[in-house]
């Protein structure tokens, strides 16, 4: 599937003893490659059945899982982002599963998703403070005069 | 209960009322008691808990209302609506964001009411004690809370204990009198 993706993006590369396969892709040519992953034959990547972020303290990175049906592949994608101001286009036009699974890694990780519809907070209440799955999180004092950390 | 229900009233020298009663109402089947003693009686045999599951523990209340732990026995019947429930049983972890409507539907409930804190997590936090950044640590910070049930989650005869000692505190208290 490699080939497929290096003809969208020629940076592209795979992640080493990655299950299922791990393909790294640039964040300006990820829409394309999606695209190209969900409409050509050979692959038809029908399905984004999950989308994660991963906070490496010096690095965001985005993690979208793909599954095509009829021929039974699995796919994932990589994004690398830089930590202070990670964004990412959103892929939400492409599988509608993407808004609500992009509002889940948004609200953990503080993700933003360009373009996207809907990007609220999907978990945690809309008034809460940080994203929680950031490695330096702390949580808040108080929310709504009720004591947070014991 | 039991000084509701056949209670025999014995005709007793020292006290003059006891033969006044006898004479009047003798075996005809009337039963006196105080009214504290029959609206508590009344009140207590007939709680309506709300249909209202946050977690596991929800799971554990559902098997209570089912044949074998049968909690209609105990006059309950699970409630649609605040408006119609005597009894809240929170069962399960309450996160900051369900605390906004526990605390509606706790308000909107007729008085009086009671509050049953089922399992660990609305006890105190539960195992989200230490990392659980989302979770109140214990439903009584939001609400006043009756009974507390141990357990994670606690089993049917857990929570039908509980509901034993609401009754006894049910029993205890007087409408006139605070």
């Amino acid at each position: 599937m490699i080939e497929i993706v290096l003809k969208i993006d020629n940076s592209a590369s795979v992640v080493p003893n990655s299950t299922p396969t791990t393909i790294l892709v640039a964040a300006n040519r990820l829409v394309d490659v999606a695209n190209e992953l969900h409409t050509n034959p050979e692959t038809y990547f029908d399905q984004l059945s999950c989308v994660t972020g991963i906070d490496t303290v010096n690095t965001m990175e985005v993690i979208y899982h793909l599954y095509s049906i009829p021929f039974n592949l699995s796919l994932a994608l990589k994004v690398v982002l830089p930590r202070d101001n990670p964004q990412v286009p959103t892929l939400s036009s492409i599988w509608k599963s993407a808004n609500w699974l992009e509002r889940e890694t948004y609200d953990m990780y503080g993700i933003i998703f360009e373009q996207h519809p809907d990007l609220r907070r999907i978990l945690m209440p809309a008034d809460w403070e940080g994203y929680p799955l950031r490695k330096d999180y702390k949580e808040q004092e108080q929310y709504r005069d009720v004591q947070v950390k014991y | 209960m039991s000084d509701i229900i056949n209670k025999d009233i014995k005709e007793d020298p020292s006290d003059p009322s006891t033969f006044a009663y006898k004479e009047s109402f003798g075996n005809s089947g009337i039963i006196i008691t105080k009214a504290d003693n029959l609206f508590n009686w009344s009140r207590l045999s007939s709680l309506f808990p709300m249909t209202f599951g946050i977690a596991c523990c929800a799971m554990e209340f559902m098997s209570t209302g089912t044949a074998p732990y049968d909690m209609d026995r105990l006059g309950m019947v699970p409630r649609a609506t605040p408006r119609q429930s005597d009894v809240m049983i929170v069962a399960g972890t309450v996160t900051f964001k369900m605390a906004d409507r526990i605390r509606r539907l706790y308000e909107q409930m007729a008085e009086p009411r009671y509050v049953i804190s089922m399992g660990s997590c609305a006890n105190c936090g539960g195992p989200y004690w230490q990392h659980g950044y989302h979770v109140v640590k214990g439903v009584d910070r939001i609400i006043p809370v009756d009974i507390y049930v141990p357990g994670c989650p606690p089993r049917p005869e857990a929570l039908i204990g509980g509901i034993l000692k609401l009754h006894e505190k049910i029993a205890a208290e007087s409408l006139l009198r605070k």
